[in-house]
């Protein structure tokens, strides 16, 4: 007997009953429609997470402070540790070859006013190189200079997204903005960087750091009278150089800390290739986490298949009888019932995916990040769903198969 | 064409055995019609299970058209009722939503005959039947005689060695089933098909030229019918 035959079979019982036939496949529907948009938009979040921190430059040291201050005051029994403005002049002198920039920066939050707009803003303060090390192109004006940290100029460069928020497309540089009551006055905008999954790099203010210590940030950015950074960067010339310029960055800190061999660190050297798989493995367990809740509610739509079909059996005791009397081997029930039950979660699978497609190009169309659809998740959907169509059809199709043909054909 | 030897078919209900039948022997030739006979719980729908192949004996020896069944797997016994056995019921059978001609195309399928040889006989089938202009009708849009006959081309189409009817007119009124019977007694006097009638109907029975009664599992008795009924003749009451 041929496969189109008991296809011919599957679909007249299907439709015989299409309410149920149909909402028996919304589970595999729902379930493979969850699998292939979160597999989809999983791998979108990672890919726009890789693109965010490569963008920033890929032979980029972040030296940071180990603990982190969690309010004001101290709190708990940890101390915080920081890292100082002296460190980054320990660096700037000490690194002399296979280093292209070094900028310290200090972040603090600030309201950011012009005329009646008024923002939440984070104010970095930073040098001339920060420009280049974080890969920002200056859209309208100038980035911050040198001599504008010598001169501790109260000036501002603005992201992209500041500038629109404040000015609404207004051209902003030469204009006055207040930082926590403080004028600046703008003299750059830069280009847009693209959202970063977490947290915009183009929601910023930039200011000259020694202004910044002198006028804005006050006793929040020094301790015990030594001014503090949140971090410091440094762009190495080469990839085969991070390895060595890493250490003897942890080798100088160390010693100027006063931390012996056997101390803990209090600051980290982060590479962006360790940020990176950091954040990919992250993002990765994330979604398979989230595949397996999807996986879980495929199977779940499984055993409603299971259930439909061996209702569908026990109704249809009568005609199993009446095939396997003119002639129908056990076999061949066998096969009728199971590639009934593959029809329905095939089908279920099909259209699963074709949903998980348009769900996952809608999240793309909404601008918060670009799904994207691999042939492996899909592929991987569709299997899934023919496994199911097979594991769980096989119990009705064996109840089906095993009817004994004189106590079918009697059932009433 | 069918001879049977001391079939016993003992069935266990809990902790008792029920003999459904009990060493029956009887012999049935080629070209016979014949009807077995008995009141319901006499045996006779276990020995039409036996005889049609839907089951085996507990005991004793059948052999049906030269081959021995009693030993027969599943897979076999199918097989043989696919190729040997016209089954036809009290109730029809067909398949709802499935056309006559499909209907009678179904043992053709699984006997594993092509698509274009399976349109063939079953339109014969249909067409020995009288029904060659409802091919496409569905069981609904058919009447009962009409299904019935639907039933009868679908037990037909595979030429099989003997046709076994259980209770065949047991749905119908009077005038349909004397046209079923017609059509029974033609098939068995035109063409020599061996017909065997399953029934509790005296009268039906008596359309048939031998009548085997059973009581209790036992055959009590086996006689030739020497004037069978013709059907569509006026009902005489003895």
């Amino acid at each position: 007997m041929l496969f189109s035959e008991n296809f011919k079979i599957a679909i007249r019982a299907l439709r015989a009953n299409k309410l149920r036939s149909v909402l028996t496949m919304l589970g595999i529907v729902i379930g493979v429609a969850t699998v292939v948009a979160l597999l989809s938009i999983g791998k979108g979040a990672t890919a726009s997470i890789t693109s965010s921190i490569q963008s920033n430059g890929s032979n980029l040291l972040t030296v940071s402070p180990g603990r982190q201050q969690t309010g004001p005051g101290v709190g708990g029994s940890q101390q915080a540790s920081y890292l100082y403005y002296s460190d980054y002049q320990l660096l700037e002198r000490s690194l002399t070859t296979n280093v292209v920039a070094i900028v310290p920066s200090y972040r603090s939050s600030y309201l950011v006013n012009y005329g009646d707009e008024s923002f939440s803003v984070n104010v970095t303060g930073v040098t001339k190189d920060y420009q280049e090390t974080n890969s920002y192109e200056v859209a309208e004006g100038r980035f911050i200079s040198d001599g504008d940290n010598k001169s501790q100029s109260l000036v501002a460069v603005l992201g992209s997204q500041t500038a629109e928020d404040l000015f609404g497309g207004l051209y902003a540089v030469g204009k006055i903005i207040s930082v926590n009551g403080v004028k600046f006055e703008v003299i750059g905008v830069l280009e847009s960087k693209g959202s970063s999954g977490f947290g915009s790099s183009d929601d910023a203010v930039f200011i000259p750091l020694d202004a910044g210590y002198n006028k804005l940030f006050g006793s929040t950015a020094t301790y015990n009278d030594r001014k503090i950074v949140n971090s410091i960067s440094v762009s190495v010339s080469t990839t085969e150089a991070m390895d060595t310029v890493s250490a003897q960055i942890e080798f100088l800190i160390r010693r100027s800390h006063n931390l012996t061999s056997s101390d803990e660190l209090d600051f980290n050297v982060l590479s962006q290739s360790d940020l990176l798989s950091t954040l990919t493995s992250v993002t990765q367990t994330l979604t398979v986490f989230l595949g397996a809740i999807a996986g879980i509610s495929l199977l779940v739509g499984g055993i409603g298949i299971m259930n439909i079909m061996l209702v569908s059996v026990t109704e249809r005791t009568k005609e199993i009888g009446l095939r396997k009397a003119v002639g129908a081997t056990k076999n061949q029930i066998l096969t009728q019932f199971l590639i009934e039950t593959m029809t329905l979660s095939v089908l279920g699978g099909i259209i699963g995916i074709l949903f998980g497609v348009g769900l996952a190009s809608l999240v793309t169309l909404t601008g918060l990040l670009t799904a994207i659809i691999t042939y492996d998740s899909i592929l991987l959907a569709f299997t899934f769903s023919l496994a199911i169509g097979v594991f769980f059809g096989l119990y009705p199709a064996f109840r089906a198969a095993n009817l004994h043909p004189m106590v079918a054909l009697r059932y009433e | 064409m069918i001879q049977t030897e001391n079939l016993t078919k003992i069935y266990q209900m809990g902790d008792s055995e029920v003999r459904a039948l009990d060493g029956a022997s009887f012999t049935i030739d080629k070209g016979e019609m014949v009807s077995i006979m008995g009141p319901s719980g006499s045996g006779k729908s276990t020995l039409m299970s036996i005889i049609g192949c839907l089951d085996v004996p507990t005991s004793g020896s059948y052999i049906l058209d030269g081959v021995a069944v009693e030993n027969m797997d599943e897979t076999k016994l199918a097989e043989t009722r696919g190729q040997k056995i016209g089954f036809v019921f009290q109730q029809f059978n067909l398949l709802a939503r499935t056309s006559a001609l499909e209907n009678v195309m179904l043992p053709l399928t699984y006997a594993g005959y092509s698509g274009q040889e399976r349109h063939d006989r079953a339109m014969k089938a249909l067409d020995r039947v009288g029904l060659s202009k409802r091919t496409h009708h569905a069981p609904s849009e058919l009447s009962g005689g009409q299904q019935q006959r639907v039933a009868i081309a679908r037990a037909l189409v595979n030429e099989p060695a003997i046709i076994l009817a259980d209770e065949p007119t047991g749905a119908l009124d009077s005038k349909t089933g004397v046209e079923i019977m017609e059509l029974f007694q033609g098939l068995h006097s035109d063409q020599g098909q061996t017909v065997i009638l399953v029934t509790h109907d005296a009268y039906v029975a008596r359309h048939t030229n031998r009548i085997i009664k059973l009581s209790d599992g036992h055959i009590v008795s086996d006689e030739v019918n020497k004037n069978p009924i013709k059907a569509g003749t006026p009902r005489t009451e003895e």
